[in-house]
């Protein structure tokens, strides 16, 4: 079952390429050593030199290596990913989830509760808790961005769970006289991974966006390395306005990256998840993925 | 009815959570910023007004128990009374905020509903023709274009076609040699400083609805009324639009309402980028010089605005479909 998935994931062009694409940040995050010579913070350079064999992407306004800074840089992005990516689609599984199991009065509750959370317009949200938290570190952005974030995949879980309780599984579960908890947590969160993976790339997509955002506008921590910090000096520095373009290209391009391989990942998931949108395959092809498929079961 | 005073209800619970949080999260901080907050206006804000704005904010020297300073802040926002600006002074929030409010709809507004209307018709034609180009090409670009922080899009378009081609203004809402009046030119210009942070904002949001329509837009073509419709000899564009599109654009309509509430602080980091003197940019403003009365009731009106368009949206589902109104 597991290779299986595998295989459909590796035949599809977009997880291929989100995938490869991830990978490689996860690498630059572990070691980043391995590719920067350069202590990211270091300010032992010229300032604002343009790119060089020494400085691929020059140096910024303080003097230090742009691509140290932006190699450096990945950790800290994907920390805050994966960790508030993956809390959040915990209480989006939990909430969703229990919503849909419990039924009546607690999904009533609980229902609300994502409703509310979701209209509160995130963005605005983030910026006043920022504003009056100041410089917040990666701690801080990672714990606001688990609790204001999960609204939306907790309402898409909630509608997927609700196509699972009349399964016989859950009626045999029930007979046998077990607790929701466990029942929501043995019985159903395993039968929804693919669903949860896909959960938690859009958490993480937007966790990517949104602290890179607010480290932008100068409500991160200014001293941090992190492409959203960098974003911040820049436009500090104008460094548009003054020719030193690579400041500014470098760590937005490198989010825009990163979000892809995100995003392409979670496309790729919708399109196993649901075969009602898989790519329109002929002759051959659509045979051997319909014998594939069929073995997925999904 | 009792599905719109439902929703009534839930509008009404949902701006109560907004204030409360405007309320607590001052109050809320570790370490008690409050105090030094205070020592440090004492120096730079002279007026009374202004800093009774900030003892309310921060619930400081008011010699009130906490229910009693919820109870007068509740009261206070209820009657539009958001305090004095510290950073316009003397000006009151509301009227601040006011002129901002124009700017925002102009650029977000409008650029919020072409992205609707061209992401949707891209993704009619791309689940239309399925495994054509534009089906091959617009999603997976589509998905890749949404990706991107639209701020980076914004600076990318500043540096290409502002500073490099010096084809269009990159910031402002007009030139600051012009005076607004009902004049082409003055028109004009003010088309011509919108153009370049809406196509930031065009091309990072139309991916949304492109996908979602093509989505939904797959699922209907294989119903069994489009198989009908096709048995029937219709015209394929009836079909496509009439019979397809027709339905598979219903549940994107709410969302579309929802992005309309979002217009008013949807398009932050553009304004900020491109300095659009609109509702984002006015609350990058407060937040950098630590204007509280003016963020709180920012934060509110954009609140409001989600609020309201989410409400119009359930009355119009309501007359539209009448399977909500029966249902529960």
């Amino acid at each position: 079952m597991r290779g299986t998935l595998w295989r459909a994931l590796a035949r599809s062009p977009k997880a291929t390429a989100g995938a490869i694409l991830l990978a490689a940040f996860i690498v630059l995050a572990i070691f980043p050593g391995l590719f920067a010579r350069d202590d990211p913070t270091a300010e032992k350079y010229a300032r604002n030199l343009g790119p060089s064999a020494a400085h691929l992407f020059g140096t910024t306004g303080l003097g230090q290596d742009v691509f140290a800074q932006a190699v450096y840089g990945t950790r800290q992005v994907l920390e805050i990913a994966f960790v508030a990516g993956l809390a959040s689609t915990l209480i989006a599984a939990l909430i969703g989830v229990a919503a849909a199991y419990l039924s009546g009065f607690w999904d009533g509750v609980l229902n609300l509760f994502t409703d509310v959370v979701l209209v509160i317009p995130l963005f605005p949200l983030l910026i006043v808790i920022a504003a009056y938290v100041h410089n917040s570190g990666t701690g801080v952005l990672i714990a606001v961005l688990t609790f204001t974030g999960w609204s939306y995949t907790a309402r898409q879980l909630r509608s997927q769970a609700l196509s699972l309780r009349s399964r016989d599984f859950l009626a045999a579960a029930r007979v046998r006289g077990e607790r929701a908890a466990y029942v929501i947590v043995v019985e159903m969160l395993p039968t929804m991974s693919s669903l949860l993976v896909a959960a938690f790339l859009v958490n993480a997509l937007y966790d990517v966006l949104f602290a890179s955002s607010l480290q932008f506008i100068g409500l991160g921590d200014p001293n941090s390395v992190s492409w959203g910090t960098m974003l911040y000096w820049a436009q500090n520095n104008e460094a548009l306005q003054t020719g030193y373009y690579l400041q500014a290209i470098v760590p937005g391009a490198a989010i825009a990256l990163l979000g892809a391989s995100f995003a392409l990942l979670n496309y790729a998931f919708d399109e196993i998840g649901n075969p009602a949108l898989r790519p329109v395959v002929s002759g051959r092809a659509r045979a051997r993925r319909r014998r594939l498929l069929g073995r997925l079961a999904l | 009815m009792r599905y719109v005073l439902r929703r009534a209800g839930f509008f009404l619970l949902t701006l109560w959570v907004a204030v409360t949080l405007n309320f607590f999260l001052p109050r809320m901080m570790p370490g008690n910023p409050a105090v030094a907050m205070m020592a440090k206006f004492r120096g730079k804000v002279t007026s009374p007004e202004a800093l009774q704005s900030l003892e309310t904010i921060f619930g400081v020297n008011s010699g009130q128990s906490l229910p009693a300073q919820y109870a007068h802040y509740l009261g206070d926002v209820f009657t539009g009374n958001f305090g004095t600006s510290l950073f316009f002074f003397p000006s009151p929030v509301s009227q601040v905020v006011n002129a901002a409010v124009f700017w925002t709809l102009g650029l977000v507004g409008v650029t919020t509903i072409l992205a609707f209307a061209l992401g949707t018709g891209i993704g009619i034609l791309a689940a239309w023709r399925r495994g054509g180009l534009t089906d091959s090409i617009a999603p997976p670009l589509l998905v890749i274009t949404s990706a991107i922080p639209y701020f980076w899009v914004g600076m990318m378009f500043i540096l290409i076609f502002g500073l490099k081609l010096q084809w269009l203004p990159w910031s402002g809402g007009m030139s600051l040699t012009d005076t607004p009046a009902w004049t082409p030119s003055y028109i004009g210009d003010v088309f011509e400083h919108a153009l370049l942070p809406a196509l930031a904002l065009l091309i990072t949001t139309i991916g949304t609805w492109t996908l979602t329509m093509r989505n939904n837009m797959v699922t209907t073509l294989a119903e069994d009324y489009v198989r009908m419709a096709r048995a029937k000899g219709l015209r394929p564009h009836r079909v496509m639009l009439n019979y397809a599109a027709r339905n598979a654009i219903l549940p994107n309509l709410t969302g579309f309402a929802m992005s309309l509430g979002f217009v008013v602080g949807g398009a932050i980091l553009i304004e900020y980028v491109f300095n659009y003197p609109g509702v984002g940019y006015m609350l990058l403003q407060a937040v950098q010089n630590e204007d509280y009365p003016l963020m709180q009731a920012l934060f509110l009106l954009i609140t409001v605005a989600v609020l309201v368009a989410i409400l119009l949206a359930d009355i119009a589902t309501a007359i539209f479909d009448p399977r909500t109104r029966n249902s529960r």
